[in-house]
Formats: C-alpha cells, structure tokens, sequence
C-alpha cells in the first residue's frame, strides 16, 4: 500500500486559485458522489470526477493538474446540473483544463493536438475548415485517422477542399494575437 | 401568421461544412412557419469547446464578436440551431455582465461588445414563437405513426440556470414538435446522455463507446429513427455509425434525422430544401415507410 502524506503536498494558493478562476466555493463539497455518477466518462477516468473535488480542497496540485480526467471531460455538465450544492463543476474542470494547458502538462496529447488544430483554423480563416483542421492534425499527431469518412463525406458533397475566409478574418486573428499577448506579458 | 417574426440567425462553422442539411432544413421551416432569418453578417466562429478548454476569455471574445455584430444589426435576439454555439454565447453573455470580465473580453476585441444580445436555440424559438398548436395546423404529410427517438444530447438543456428552456433531465421539446408532425415520440432514456462529443477524431474510442450505448436504446426500443438537434451528435450517430458497428460487432441501421428535416418532410417540403440525400445512414427504409402508411 502506497501511503500519501498529503500535507507535504499541499497547496492552499493552487485550491484558492482555482476557486477564484471558477468563481465557485470549493468547500461546499461534501463528496456526495453525484457528479461521479452521472458522469459518462467515469469508465475512461483515471481520477473520478468528485476525486478530482476532494484532491482540490486538499491542494493537491500535482495530482489534479496532471490526471487524464481533466482532459476528458467533455464539458456535457451533467455533474453540474446534478450537485446538491450548486457547485458549477464543469466550469471548475475547464479552468483546471486550461491551468494544465498553461503549465506545459497534456497527459492526453492527440486531444491537445485536436484543440490546437482546430483553433489554428480559427485563427487563420475565422470560421472553422474541417478538412484544414484534418491535416493539420495528421501534421502534428503523425497518426491518419477516419480515412473511411473522406469518401463518404466527399460523395455527399460535404467536403470543402477550399477554405472561406471571412471578412474580419484579421479581426479574429487578432482576437488570438492580444490574447497571447496578455500571456506573455 | 400575420406578421413575420425577425430574427438574428447564426448558423455556425459546421452548417457551412459537414451539417449543410441542417442549415437547409431550418431555414426551409422557417420560412414555411413566417419566421424570418438574418444572418449575423460576416460572424465568425465561437470556438467551439477548444476555446473555453483554453481559455474563458479567449471564449468569451471570439462569442463577443458574434454579439456585436448581431446588436449593431439592430438584432434584439439569435437563434443557433447548434447546441454548443449556443451554450458558447450564452456563457459569453453571462460573463459580460460581470463588468471586470467584460472589460477582460473587451480588451481582445476591435470592436467592444457594449449591449449583449440574447441567445436562443432554434427548438425554443419554434416552440415558443411560432408555437406546437400553430405547427400542428401547418402539418400537410404527417409522419404517419412513425417512431422516432428524439436526442437532445447533452448541452442543450445544461445546466438549467444558464440554458433556461425546458427540462435539464427530460426535455420534451422535440418530442412535441415531432409529436405535432405525427410521428410516435418513444420515452427515450437516453435524451441527454452525452455522445462523446468531439473525440471522434482524437479519441474514437470514447465515441464508440459512448455513440454506441445511444444507438443500442434507440435499436432496443424499435425506433425507426434517431432525430438530433446537435452537428456533432449527428456525426457521431449517423456519419460514425459504421464505425460503431464494426467496433461492437452489432449491424445498427438507424437513420439519424435532423429534427428540422424531419419537421420539414411533414411541412411537405421538397426534397431539396431537406439534404435528405446528405445523410450518411440511409433514410430509404424511413421514406418508405412513410410512403406506405401515408
Ligand atoms: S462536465 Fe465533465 S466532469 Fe462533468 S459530467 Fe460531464 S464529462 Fe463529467
Ligand atoms: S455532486 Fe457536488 S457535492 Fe456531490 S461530490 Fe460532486 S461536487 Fe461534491
């Protein structure tokens, strides 16, 4: 049996943190489980998602901003509509997600690939180009994958080969550039 | 109707791409039932979830955009026929109103968003501006007694405070709409279960998974359709479809509908306007069914 002494790791500015980012009371939680439980992605988590609650009144920094289920979550707020408490726990695991992201961490790396792919898109046209976030993602990840989908969305006429820019495509570039900007100063 | 209603409409990037029938049928129907749709000129994408996975303001701004240009249109509220379009400006327009937030999101922006506008799905807008009873009347081709599952998937409805339209655990929305076009709208547990969203690409397997346990209850309960609201569940469930066959080893031949295209057929609108053609499971069984009960 491994035994964790937890005060060694704990870190009360990590749990503040988050709790001002998410604007929600951590302490509110008093482990009911039922986020867990209405949670369709308990089966491919490695921290359930009240786990991930109880590590962060803990200060647990280490644990929670590296386990896979704070990149899994798919955002579907079933925990949140169900906590007893009204704690928005969806809102919590994006802001762990992004404090993740932010610290260098991806346990779950081609889903960060997907994302960067896809907002690299954004950026660049200001609408989304599926197939352009496709490739780009093939790029990064070095990995085909749903080779099968191309001809059936080609014959249905639902694949663009051709990217529309917008108008204000610069305008939304810019929108990522003063963001990044804010980051870096 | 006497009166059109006006309407802000913002389609979002998948009705360009992968969804075309969707943005086909609804603005089809909307014609057919007098609302009258605006595009939000030259709007541009929300982000989608790899926004707010980075960043809230990021998310924030890149909806913020979007809600200016409605409000300078003189829009005084959107429709979005996508779920997490839809759940994306109305984050947005919450945290707008928090003025340090605002002026966080303000600062990515050329153009401040000063006055929000609201943010509606275009299932609420059709049941609460045109209505089930006007819809009823409109009905020409009813579904004749076909059963659909309705899958609202999970955002739409979520979480209450925020969405604030219909049920977070049980919606019924669509089931009336579907209802009001004749069809058998079966008690479909799995209305709000989550699809596995967009990991088709970097994690299948979690949409095998998660697709596959949908299409098990709509095939348990004999439905002879799945009918989505969501471009991302419908290219789970139908687009996906073959592939979640292959990895659980079952054969699912579930045609997935567009409740718009389905709303449509009854409205006797013509093939054209619905991209009945786009969907990847074929509708035929459907169509003829339809045919010999009709
Ligand atoms: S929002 Fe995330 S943690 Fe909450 S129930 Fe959905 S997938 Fe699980
Ligand atoms: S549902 Fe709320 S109170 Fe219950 S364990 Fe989850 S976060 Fe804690």
């Amino acid at each position: 049996m491994t035994v964790l002494d937890l005060t060694q790791s704990f870190d009360a500015s990590f749990a503040d943190k988050v709790a001002k980012e998410s604007g929600q009371d951590l302490s509110l939680c008093y482990q009911c489980g039922n986020c867990t439980a209405g949670c369709p992605y308990t089966f491919a988590y490695d921290l359930p998602v009240s786990k991930v609650m109880r590590a962060l009144q803990w200060g647990q920094k280490d644990i929670v901003l590296t386990c896979k289920s704070i990149w899994l979550c798919a955002t579907c707020k079933t925990c949140t509509t169900r906590c007893p408490n009204g704690i928005d726990v969806a809102r919590i695991m994006d802001v762990l997600r992004q404090m993740s992201r932010r610290q260098g961490y991806a346990p779950e790396k081609k889903i960060k690939q997907f994302q960067d792919s896809f907002l690299d898109s954004v950026k660049k046209h200001g609408r989304v180009f599926e197939l352009g976030t496709m490739l780009r993602f093939i790029a990064r990840s070095r990995r085909l994958t749903d080779l099968d989908l191309g001809p059936k969305t080609a014959m249905k006429g639902k694949l663009h080969f051709r990217a529309r820019d917008i108008c204000g495509r610069e305008e939304v570039e810019k929108i990522f550039a003063r963001y990044q900007e804010g980051l870096d100063e | 109707m006497s009166k059109d209603i006006i309407i802000g409409y913002y389609p979002g990037c998948s009705l360009e791409g992968t969804a075309e029938e969707y943005d086909r049928s609804a603005r089809a129907c909307c014609q057919t039932l007098g609302i009258q749709l605006e595009t939000i000129p030259d709007w541009s994408c929300c982000g989608a979830s790899p926004a707010h996975c980075v960043d809230h303001v990021l998310s924030g701004a890149l909806s913020a955009r979007n809600l200016a240009l409605a409000s300078k249109a003189g829009m005084s509220a959107v429709a979005t026929p996508c779920p997490n379009c839809l759940v994306n400006m109305r984050t947005a327009g919450r945290d707008l109103e928090d003025p340090e937030t605002r002026k966080r999101i303000n600062r990515l922006l050329d153009t401040p968003c000063e006055d929000s506008v609201e943010a509606i799905s275009l299932l609420q807008l059709l049941v609460e501006k045109v209505g089930i009873e006007e819809i009823t009347s409109r009905v020409t081709r009813p579904l004749a007694g076909l059963r659909v599952a309705c899958y609202y998937g999970c955002i739409m409805n979520r979480p209450p405070e925020l969405m604030n339209f219909d049920d977070p655990e049980n919606p019924m929305a669509m089931d009336r709409v579907l209802e009001a076009a004749g069809a058998v709208a079966v008690p479909f547990p799995h209305k709000t279960e989550c699809c596995g969203a967009a990991y088709g690409v970097p994690r299948k397997d979690l949409v095998m998974e998660l697709s596959g346990r949908i299409l098990d209850a709509a095939h348990e309960l004999k439905a002879d359709a799945l009918v989505v609201a969501c471009p991302l569940c419908q290219m789970n469930l139908d687009l996906r479809q073959g592939q979640v066959s292959a990895h659980k080893g079952v054969e699912y031949d579930v045609p997935v509908f567009y409740f718009t295209q389905l709303l449509g057929l009854a409205l006797g609108l013509p093939d054209k306007d619905l991209g009945l053609n786009k969907l990847a499971v074929s509708p035929e069984k459907f169509l003829s069914k339809l045919e010999r009960e009709g």
